[in-house]
């Protein structure tokens, strides 16, 4: 199976108008709509309740607002027979012993129904979460930046960052417009989507490298097209594999995983793509030239093959 | 780089050494090594394929007193009386097993078990835990499976914070009665009574002598604190501020006492493997396994409970030196000084009152505590004696914060006079105490033998999850892990022929390597964890996709045993930028994130290192195995 060559950088200026577009939806989004935040970085209180039989929200809902609990949320979680309580902290009583109180509500009314899962963040911790979650993102950015500015040059850590930012602001834009729940886990997906862009944009780049050092004809922008379609097998594969797990975590993973494995699958298809386009494309922006690339002597020995 | 140079000598005839090899095979050595260590990791992760039993264990609340098989065979015809069925008891540690053939059975043994066993003269706390079946030989080996977090196996995490302010206040409070009595006693006239601020002390004197006499007297007292002497607007005064070393050491004790007086806690409520830590300053971390009642344990937990015992005040006691309480509806008024507080009991338990069957707490207290007590109520008989619960209640009220309603969660303090007796003879070291109803009681006799808080806390995050959801949450973590497997090993089967059999068998040995690490580490699995090993799957295959693109394209201008040569070195270098990076990820992941986010890093950081072994030594050697060291006309890759 040979895939024919294709002409990524024809398409450029396409490629990188579209992505300018979609960043300024996810921008616009995130200022307008923000961000879904849960329970991690609102604080509050939430609390899962298994039912024997299955239930109407309304009449949950109805209940909880007579017994003086007020501004909830109440959903299905997963099946009919699972409701979900989400309650902002209430003017009077232990904010810690709300999931209790509402519990023991429910359990007035359908004394089997039992608690399967209750948690409760204080607005502090909230608070503190929410900063080291930032703060992770961005040290993860810088210190990819600085990797790849010793391993590669300028333009490559650039390139790569670039990316990178592209791929985690396309992702919380997605959250933003749909205004799904942004939680730690999902926290954790961006930050493993970092992770999963940045191999793909490194062997993208490690081959421009190559073909720069190696391949004497053509202009900068033919080399990294022949690399970009030397690595395209590559890509496209490691991308179906990947999807194809969290294919398995979206169907098999259950309710309380879903978030962590949208965000990811979103992120892997995002990162396919700006290690194609936006990485390369911001080489060419960038002037990248063979003399950028030329390598110490010890180091094009060891590199030239036979 | 040498293989052009060995196929010539090859074709020359000439004998093989070690150095002159057919291309792409190993020396029978590294095989070996590849194979030794997949082997040790499939060892190391068996135990995670045995599924723990449900047990409970049985432990004496004094370490030192042992367990009996006696008490074992009761325990046991305890529970098959009550129609639980036991499969096998055994001791160690200190402790009695008693594993059980189903989960439901666990919390209702407890409660037979405790029912059982209360009639005896020790005290046996009753626990629920689960127990390896890990065969014998491979525990030898010091094989265990990983141990489930909390989102898998059910239970509570707690947050809890210190609240350092009221603790360090309480202190000062302490400091200036104690400076008080010291003046007093030494006749030197102060002013006002109120001279606490912050961490600092300021006693106005009528005079400037009063003021450098009392410097000298109160020195030895505050140690720790920074004194000095002020002179404003002709009112002679003494400060002392606390050093910030001194504040440092104070928080630290406190908590430490709290941590060591939750970790007692934590083991009267029947926790097997309880995690209690301190988290940065002033904050407390607490993870209880297999705790259903969330609301019983965070009762427990958090309860500031403290016992006074101090002299009714005679009449000619100056106001200064008293303080008055509402006892049955009329005021009593008592000496401020304690003569003993409940950090000096040593045991505690509720029982009856033998005559009026109400319920007491029947006391004994430590040396120190029982000399004060016996030297205080010789020198009184026919005075009375007051007993003083006090107990700290979290509340809330709704402040203004920059125009915004928020919620503060503070602690009030609740004194209630619960005894006033007479003192009918010198007590000792055993007292009783009554006046309490039986839920207090109860509770007072548990925190007493626990031992007080230092310090109050509040609980600022709280995470349980339920039994029912632990178990689907196992259910599907396996479930994924499995689809997600068979999907890649699949499709890698379909698109590669024979490299990706190879590679289908580095994916499953770097599986058991993943497992291996995360068990010898001693790692907790939880389901972000498991989502990390979900993904590990997916990505682990990269590796070998890139040496078998590489290959591929290689043969574009190479015979094939050069290509696969030229394809896995070429290919290294990529893989390892590329994961080098990856596990920089994994490890802020771990550094920064909390919670659910180590989880995930920690499987991912640790996948990243088993990937790239496997792809680039299992892989290698099984495609040496399949294709090196024979002539080959064509590749199909």
């Amino acid at each position: 199976m040979n895939l024919p060559i294709l002409d990524f950088m024809a398409k450029r200026k396409v490629a990188g108008a579209g992505s300018i577009a979609l960043l300024l939806i996810s921008v616009a989004s995130l200022t307008l709509n923000g961000l879904n935040f849960g329970l991690d970085f609102t604080g509050g209180t939430l609390v899962e309740v298994g039912f024997p039989e299955p239930v109407d929200t309304e009449q949950v809902r109805s209940q909880l607002e007579e017994a003086g609990f007020v501004n909830g949320v109440v959903q299905h979680f997963g099946s009919d027979r699972e409701v979900l309580v989400r309650m902002p902290p209430q003017a009077t009583g232990d904010p810690a012993a709300l999931g209790d109180r509402i519990l023991s509500t429910i359990q007035a009314e359908a004394p089997d129904a039992a608690m399967r899962q209750s948690n409760f963040v204080g607005p502090v911790v909230g608070e503190e979460l929410a900063e080291s979650a930032g703060l992770a993102i961005l040290t993860a950015l810088a210190v990819v930046m600085l990797y790849i500015l010793f391993r590669f040059t300028k333009q490559f850590s650039v390139g790569a960052v670039g990316a990178l930012a592209h791929d985690v602001l396309l992702v919380l834009g997605i959250f933003s417009v749909f205004q799904w729940t942004f939680d730690l886990a999902v926290v954790a997906a961006v930050l493993a989507v970092v992770g999963y862009s940045l191999n793909d944009t490194i062997v993208v780049s490690d081959r421009i490298r190559e073909n720069f050092r190696t391949v004497r004809r053509g202009t900068p922008i033919d080399i990294i097209n022949k690399s970009l379609n030397q690595t395209l097998g590559r890509t496209l594969v490691t991308s179906l594999t990947t999807l194809l797990v969290l294919l398995a975590l979206l169907l098999a993973g259950g309710e309380g995983i879903r978030g962590f494995a949208a965000a990811l699958t979103i992120g892997v298809v995002i990162g396919t793509y700006s290690s194609i386009y936006i990485a390369a494309n911001i080489l060419v922006l960038m002037n990248i030239s063979r003399e950028d690339l030329l390598p110490p002597e010890k180091e094009n020995a060891k590199e030239s093959y036979p | 780089m040498g293989s052009i140079d060995v196929i010539g000598t090859n074709l020359l005839g000439l004998p093989q050494t070690s150095k002159q090899r057919a291309p792409n095979t190993h020396p029978l050595g590294r095989y070996l090594f590849v194979l030794a260590i997949v082997l040790l990791g499939a060892l190391y992760a068996a135990p995670n394929l045995f599924q723990p039993d449900p047990a409970l264990q049985i432990k004496p609340e004094d370490p030192d007193q042992a367990l009996d098989a006696a008490l074992l065979e009761k325990a046991r015809r305890a529970l098959e009386e009550a129609g639980i069925a036991v499969p096998a008891a055994e001791t160690g540690a200190g402790s009695a097993f008693l594993r059980l053939s189903r989960d439901e059975d666990q919390l209702r043994g407890r409660e037979v078990l405790m029912q059982a066993l209360s009639g005896l003269d020790e005290h046996y706390i009753v626990a629920l835990t689960r127990l390896p079946t890990t065969p014998a030989w491979l525990q030898d080996l010091g094989a265990k499976p990983m141990s489930l977090g909390l989102d898998l196996s059910g239970g509570v995490h707690l947050l809890l914070q210190v609240d350092m302010d009221k603790f360090i206040g309480d202190r000062m409070l302490a400091m200036q009665e104690t400076a008080r009595d010291a003046l007093v006693d030494a006749r030197l006239r102060y002013m006002g009574r109120d001279w606490v601020d912050g961490t600092r002390l300021r006693i106005p004197f009528r005079t400037v002598a009063a003021r450098d006499e009392a410097a000298t007297l109160l020195a030895e007292q505050f140690q720790g604190f920074e004194s000095s002497s002020i002179d404003d607007q002709e009112q002679p005064s003494l400060e002392f501020a606390m050093l910030d070393e001194h504040l440092r050491q104070m928080e630290d004790a406190a908590i430490s006492q709290n941590l060591q007086s939750l970790r007692n806690r934590v083991n009267e409520l029947g926790v097997s493997e309880p995690l209690v830590q301190r988290l940065g300053r002033e904050r407390i971390v607490l993870d209880l396994p297999g705790i259903q009642d969330s609301a019983e344990a965070k009762r427990i937990i958090n309860k500031f409970a403290n016992l006074q015992f101090r002299l009714v005040a005679m009449p000619g006691d100056r106001s200064s030196l008293t303080e008055v309480y509402d006892y049955e509806g009329g005021p009593v008024t008592l000496l401020r000084k304690n003569i003993v507080t409940g950090d000096q009991v040593t045991s505690a338990n509720q029982d009856y009152d033998p005559e009026t069957a109400q319920p007491q707490v029947s006391i004994g207290l430590d040396s120190d505590g029982g000399r004060r007590m016996n030297e205080a109520t010789r020198d009184n008989v026919g005075r009375s004696m007051a007993i003083i619960f006090i107990e700290q209640k979290p509340r809330t009220r709704t402040v203004l914060v920059e125009g915004q309603e928020t919620v503060e969660r503070y602690s009030e303090e609740e004194r209630r006079l619960i005894s006033v007796a007479t003192i009918q003879s010198a007590l000792g070291y055993n007292f009783r105490i009554t006046g309490l109803e039986l839920g207090e009681a109860r509770d007072l006799a548990l925190l007493l033998r626990a031992g007080a808080l230092a310090a109050p806390m509040y609980i600022v995050e709280e995470r349980t999850v339920g039994a029912s959801l632990g178990e689907d949450n196992i259910d599907r973590g396996r479930q994924s892990v499995t689809v997600g497997f068979l999907l890649v090993m699949l499709f890698m089967l379909l698109r590669y022929r024979g490299f990706g059999l190879a590679a289908d068998l580095a994916l499953t040995a770097n599986l058991m390597l993943l497992m291996a690490v995360m068990s010898i580490l001693g790692a907790t699995l939880t389901l972000p964890g498991i989502a990390g090993i979900v993904l590990t799957v997916g990505m682990a295959v990269d590796a070998n996709v890139l040496i078998f693109s590489r290959i591929r394209e290689e043969l574009k201008d190479r015979p094939p045993q050069q290509a696969i040569q030229a394809g896995f070195e070429r290919a290294l270098l990529t893989i390892l930028d590329a994961n080098i990076t990856t596990f920089f990820v994994a490890i802020i992941l771990f550094s920064i994130g909390s919670g659910p986010v180590k989880g995930f890093a920690v499987t991912l950081a640790v996948g990243i290192v088993t990937s790239v072994f496997t792809a680039v030594m299992c892989t290698r050697s099984l495609v040496n195995l399949m294709y090196g060291g024979r002539t080959l006309e064509a590749l199909r890759i």
